[in-house]
């Protein structure tokens, strides 16, 4: 930290102006959550006055009981089967993925660079090229309209978060599984107890990054799903807007509470990034 | 087994079997960490990707045996205008959205990368997008862009612009996919901003001394540190951009109003396979969009050797 007594007036205007500009590109970010957040507590009416109103006035909250007694959007239904498919595969990522991330990372074997290679490949490849014969796999094994076809591959792997997590376990100095070796540790105890303390802060990331990406997560359970009641959010949101596009103040009052627990996790799980990320600057 | 031996003679010589044999074993226990994931790779992705080149070849619609018609599928779709159209647009959608995309969220890194009182604030601000679910963020921005009573034209007419319509004129809508596929750049910004926080503080201090310029830290420190990222970023939003699904489907439904503007190849992928079961189509659909995804890839990656830079190589 540098701390200088007297401040330069050229220093204080950069500042400023460093800060205008960085809050009037905050304010662009924002508008799309401000105005959801703002429609929900509107009428359809109040919604599209013109001129626009920028303070819901009167602050309605009928949408939110409506939201809650409505049999075409089950929203607390929906919101614990989101909270399980998004919980599942994130447990299930951050262990699998860290199997094989700490095996392409840290690992010399032969052949290793060619599965690697396949992993990146897979990662590159469109999710739709091998999607339909999975699906008909599912379905011929029946577990077409459960949940089994969204998580059960996560047990696996991810090409994605194991390509993530490899860089970060690329990371992990070689002198301390070396050291660790040579003194007749095993193979599973240096990943667990070497290793893993390692990247303890990736694998939190990796598991939110799954957490969120399933919570958004559209296409699997539009095609697997078909029970409203077996929903997740996202899907649920949407057959709710497009069977009623009229009802725009229930759509916003969906839209915001199934954004509102990814925004609320990353405000309470953000001091556990910036303490990982000033962890490892301490060295 | 893994007795040490005390400091002295004795350690120094069986130091190398030790070491011979510590090498046997990773090289065992590599194969058994990364093996439940070579197991997925091959149930989840190698055989049905071998799979889907086979239905491609076939009349299959879901129930019934898939029957053998060779190329037909192939000319159905190269005869489909519907196919040429969201081909059309969805490669417009991702050669715009991509590199302003990545220009974007390294603009933003590097301003975030910087320690002030409101880092925190902004930093939140622009991770925020990321985790609003596609389909809300999709719906919202029907809102925000309603020519009538949405905030955003109202702020362009207020400024003296004439704004389009942005959901119902043709022109106009694939824009509207763009915009909203530039607001989530969370990710992207974080990745970059890794990279920069990365860059070893004595190698941007000597940069500092050497050259009093702030661009060129930025075009010969920073941005070679970084191309790792850029590489990955770039990789990855091509690739997704081509796959853009869920924000055309909200928008557009899947005719891709207005006039087919919004139609992406997805989703008449998506026809194909679940509303007219036609997994023949569909699969020959997806064997199509691999191989322009692959081209494009190696490609990128051809010209990524002459590019990118990796630190601790060859590990």
């Amino acid at each position: 930290m540098k701390k200088t007594s007297r401040i330069a007036p050229a220093r204080v205007a950069q500042t400023l102006v460093y800060h205008a500009v960085m809050l009037a590109i905050s304010a662009v970010f924002l508008l799309p959550f401000y105005w959801m957040a703002i429609s929900a507590f509107k009428n359809n009416a109040e919604i599209f006055a013109n001129p626009v109103l920028w303070f819901p006035d009167p602050i309605r909250l009928e949408n939110l009981t409506a939201l809650l007694t409505r049999d075409d959007f089950p929203f607390l239904r929906q919101f614990a089967n989101s909270v399980f498919y998004a919980l599942s595969v994130a447990c299930a990522v951050c262990f699998s993925c860290s199997l094989a991330a700490y095996s392409f990372g840290c690992l010399r074997w032969r052949g290793r660079n060619l599965v690697f290679g396949l992993t990146v490949c897979a990662l590159l490849l469109p999710g739709i090229v091998t999607f339909l014969p999975v699906y008909l796999g599912w379905t011929k094994l029946g577990l077409n309209g459960t949940y089994w076809p969204l998580i059960a591959p996560f047990f696996f792997g991810d090409a994605f978060f194991i390509f993530m997590l490899r860089q970060f376990f690329l990371g992990v100095p070689r002198e301390l599984m070396d050291a660790a070796r040579l003194d007749g540790a095993s193979e599973f105890r240096i990943w667990w107890q070497i290793v893993l303390p390692q990247v303890r802060t990736p694998l939190i990331i990796v598991g939110l990054f799954a957490i969120v990406y399933t919570w958004n997560e559209f296409f699997g359970p539009l095609i697997y799903l078909q029970d409203r009641d077996e929903f997740p959010l996202s899907l649920g949101l949407f057959t709710f807007q497009a069977a009623r596009a009229r009802e725009w103040s229930i759509s916003m009052t969906g839209a915001l509470l199934t954004a509102l627990p990814m925004v609320v996790l990353f405000l309470v799980t953000q001091r556990l990034f910036r303490q990982g990320l000033a962890s490892s600057t301490l060295k | 087994m893994g007795k040490s031996t005390p400091s002295g003679q004795a350690g120094a010589e069986t130091l190398p079997r030790r070491r011979r044999r510590a090498g046997r074993n990773e090289a065992r226990a590599g194969v058994l960490f990364a093996l439940p994931w070579m197991i997925g790779l091959a149930i989840f992705t190698a055989i049905p990707l071998v799979l889907t080149f086979y239905i491609a070849q076939a009349r299959f619609q879901i129930t019934g045996a898939p029957k053998w018609v060779g190329l037909q599928n192939y000319s159905a779709i190269w005869a489909d205008p519907a196919v040429w159209t969201s081909a059309q647009n969805t490669l417009m959608f991702a050669m715009i959205s991509v590199p302003i995309k990545l220009v974007l969220a390294l603009c933003l890194a590097l301003l975030l990368n910087r320690v002030t009182m409101l880092s925190g604030f902004y930093r939140t601000v622009f991770y925020l997008p990321f985790l609003m679910p596609a389909v809300a963020g999709s719906i919202v921005f029907i809102l925000l862009l309603n020519p009538v009573a949405g905030p955003v034209n109202m702020m362009l007419q207020a400024m003296g612009l004439s704004p389009p319509d942005w959901l119902l004129d043709p022109k106009a809508a694939l824009w509207t996919l763009i915009l909203l596929s530039l607001w989530p750049l969370g990710v992207e910004t974080l990745v970059f901003l890794g990279g920069l926080q990365n860059i070893p503080k004595d190698i941007s201090e000597a940069a500092d001394l050497d050259s009093p310029r702030g661009w060129h830290k930025l075009v010969w420190i920073t941005i070679p540190l970084i191309t790792p990222m850029i590489l990955f970023n770039l990789v990855t939003g091509i690739i997704y951009s081509f796959q853009v699904f869920t924000q055309a489907l909200v928008i557009g439904g899947t005719t891709g109003k207005p006039a087919e503007a919004t139609l992406m190849y997805m989703v008449v992928l998506y026809r194909a396979a679940f509303r007219y079961f036609n997994m023949g189509h569909a699969a020959a659909m997806a064997t199509v969009l691999f191989v322009v995804v692959l081209l494009l890839t190696l490609l990128i990656f051809r010209t990524a050797r002459s590019w990118v830079y990796y630190e601790g190589e060859s590990r």
